[in-house]
């Protein structure tokens, strides 16, 4: 069974028609927290944050507090909120953007406070057409409120908050090309080290980025405590997460859950959740958060939805995206398409990803549409291996950034769990399936 | 003389006003020059450098990056339609193999009236509502071949101007409020901030010592 009773920390609003709007998160207890921010130290508002033990939820899982923590060695210049969701399958900032997007704003207020940052940017993909409309909408009203701009609330402290829109780029979701983008130029990754835009971010200065549900988070934590937020979960991964359920399930959707209480069965198969696969339907796979991430078969159903849970198996919760797969979909033509992704979004500065993506992609195809090899099944291990050495978890990276060493986990979770799919597909000539 | 019109011209000024940097601002202006013409002409694309102090090179060379960006001219309405992951599970491929034979257009083309460019898109992260389908970014959600007919027919007569504008996804975005503050308030205000908080950490430690 589910457990369910946990708070709901990011989507209490999620039933309001009008959650979007100022007067309804004003009537729920909106900028509150800000309120009481304000009249705490910044470096006590940090602490909090630090208390929750707050992880990152874009998709690398950083602590959040640590983020900050690093940079209280030199001032801090901006802060920018990563809204460029664009992992596939992955659509849980899509709706905080849009239904809740003051709480977006106030985490961000109270984030800019600790950090004592006087600019902040929201990068928001440029495909949120409405996303971009609600949340400059929500800073509007905002800045109307007094809950943002000059002397907040009264207080000494200052904010402004500019909406950048991107333009069509998986890569920007990675924190240096995002900052790339804000400069207005091509969405490279910048070389590492500096690992962290705390040292190096925007026009050369320290910067924090953040993802957006990180933000929306912390409204909750200051109202309630950091305690109340790691008293949730277990272990490293505390509060609650905003997990995105799509793919051959009867009810896919967004569904906040308290971390590691429920397992991969309970948010696919609870009739409150996902509510099973179709009728007569078995599971085959399932992607476990992203994918980037290595694949799960039914074996690991009862796998708890925690970071290090899923960590200990050779995957990873990721964006906290599932993607459900049953017995009548062809995992071949699915791993094309991961693939295929991979090769139109690499950025093309580095060749293992470059040459590496497009190779693997027409090999893909050629095996579900015709004209596979059995020598193919190697080679693309072999090619994967040149990508990610030893397509060990985490894997080993030859490129600048993560993207590159993501590409093999799809082939080689696809090759290790259903080889005799792959050779069917040589056997026939093509997608037995079709 | 402004390729912009006075209007988009001046929503351009007063997004280069909100960056530190004016290049800062060259995703945005493109997508105000693909507001007015559609796409990125020639002449937007010289007005945007001139806008944040690049060279139309710079400009192109940036935009050519980005998928949002069309470097030639698209119908009035562009069709993506999602075949990702999610979708491809939900039949996306076979969704936009329709939607090529209903608009009468090859995926990447435009149609011959000029009415519909079709494109094959990645995640638009929409994934419950799948196979996933945006109208010059709008979701409109029609994910059977029969609710897509349906759309395409309301487009062309006029029933969804509303609920899909034309191009520019920043075309409702309007900034009101906001601040101005000058770099040397900012530093004082910090500077002040920040020696409040280091009185206080050694205050702390003093009394640390003191026990």
């Amino acid at each position: 069974m589910a457990t369910l009773d946990a708070p709901r920390i990011v989507s209490s609003r999620r039933d309001l028609a009008d959650s979007f709007t100022l007067n309804r998160y004003l009537e729920t207890g909106g900028y509150s927290a800000l309120r009481k921010a304000l009249s705490m130290f910044p470096e006590s508002v940090a602490s909090e944050v630090d208390k929750a033990s707050l992880l990152g939820r874009g998709g690398a899982g950083f602590p959040a507090g640590r983020k900050w923590s690093m940079l209280r060695r030199a001032p801090i210049s901006y802060l920018v909120v990563n809204g460029d969701e664009s992992e596939p399958a992955t659509f849980k900032d899509h709706y905080l953007v849009e239904r809740d997007p003051h709480q977006l704003v106030e985490g961000v207020i109270i984030a800019a406070y600790a950090l004592q940052v006087t600019q902040a940017f929201i990068f928001l993909r440029g495909e949120f057409a409405l996303g971009l409309e609600r949340v400059q909408q929500a800073l509007n009203e905002a800045y109307a409120h007094g809950a943002l701009g000059s002397k907040i609330f009264g207080s000494e402290f200052s904010l402004d908050i500019v909406v950048h829109p991107g333009a069509g780029a998986y890569i920007c979701g990675e924190e240096t090309s995002l900052l790339e983008a804000l400069e207005g130029k091509r969405g490279f990754p910048r070389i590492k080290p500096p690992f962290f835009p705390a040292v190096t971010g925007l026009y050369g200065e320290p910067t924090v980025v953040n993802n957006v549900e990180t933000m929306s988070n912390l409204p909750w934590i200051i109202n309630n405590g950091g305690e109340a937020f790691a008293a949730l979960g277990v272990g490293r991964s505390t509060g609650t997460r905003l997990f995105a359920l799509a793919g051959d399930v009867k009810r896919p959707g967004v569904f906040e859950l308290e971390m590691v209480k429920n397992t991969f069965r309970d948010i696919i198969f609870d009739p409150a959740l996902g509510g099973g696969l179709a009728e007569g339907r078995t599971l085959k796979a399932f992607i476990p958060g992203g994918v980037s991430a290595p694949w799960f078969g039914p074996d690991q159903l009862d796998t708890p939805l925690g970071q290090d849970e899923v960590g200990a198996l050779g995957s990873m919760l990721g964006s906290g995206s599932i993607v459900v797969m049953d017995d009548a979909s062809c995992v071949v033509r699915a791993t094309w398409r991961i693939t295929k992704f991979f090769s139109r979004e690499s950025c093309g500065q580095c060749t293992p990803c470059r040459e590496g993506s497009g190779w693997i992609e027409r090999i893909m195809y050629r095996l579900e549409h015709g004209g596979g090899r059995m020598e193919d099944l190697d080679l693309l291990l072999d090619l994967c291996d040149n990508i990610a050495p030893g397509l060990s978890w985490p894997p080993q990276q030859t490129t600048i950034c993560v993207l590159g060493p993501s590409i093999p986990s799809s082939v080689h979770s696809a090759l290790s769990m259903f080889r005799d799919d792959f050779v069917a597909h040589v056997n026939h000539g093509g997608c037995p399936h079709d | 003389m402004s390729h912009f019109h006075a209007d988009i011209r001046q929503r351009a000024e007063e997004l280069v006003a909100l960056y530190p940097r004016q290049r800062s601002a060259m995703l945005p202006l493109l997508h105000l020059a693909q507001e007015q013409d559609g796409y990125l002409s020639d002449e937007g694309i010289a007005e945007v450098a001139t806008l944040t102090g690049t060279t139309p090179a710079e400009v192109r060379g940036t935009a050519s990056f980005y998928d949002m960006f069309h470097l030639e001219p698209v119908g009035k309405y562009v069709v993506g339609v999602c075949t990702n992951i999610a979708c491809l599970l939900a039949g996306g491929e076979e969704l936009l193999e329709h939607a090529s034979s209903t608009l009468g257009c090859a995926v990447g083309a435009t149609s011959e009236d000029g009415l519909f460019t079709l494109e094959e898109t990645e995640c638009l992260a929409d994934c419950n509502v799948a196979p996933c389908v945006q109208v010059n970014h709008r979701y409109v959600r029609t994910t059977t071949p029969e609710t897509f007919d349906t759309m395409v027919q309301d487009l062309r007569e006029g029933r969804l101007d509303h609920d899909v504008p034309s191009h520019g996804t920043l075309i409702r975005v309007k900034r009101q409020g906001g601040l101005r503050v000058a770099k040397s308030d900012i530093a004082a205000e910090r500077a002040e901030a920040l020696a409040a908080r280091t009185a206080r950490a050694e205050a702390a430690a003093a009394q640390q010592e003191s026990k």
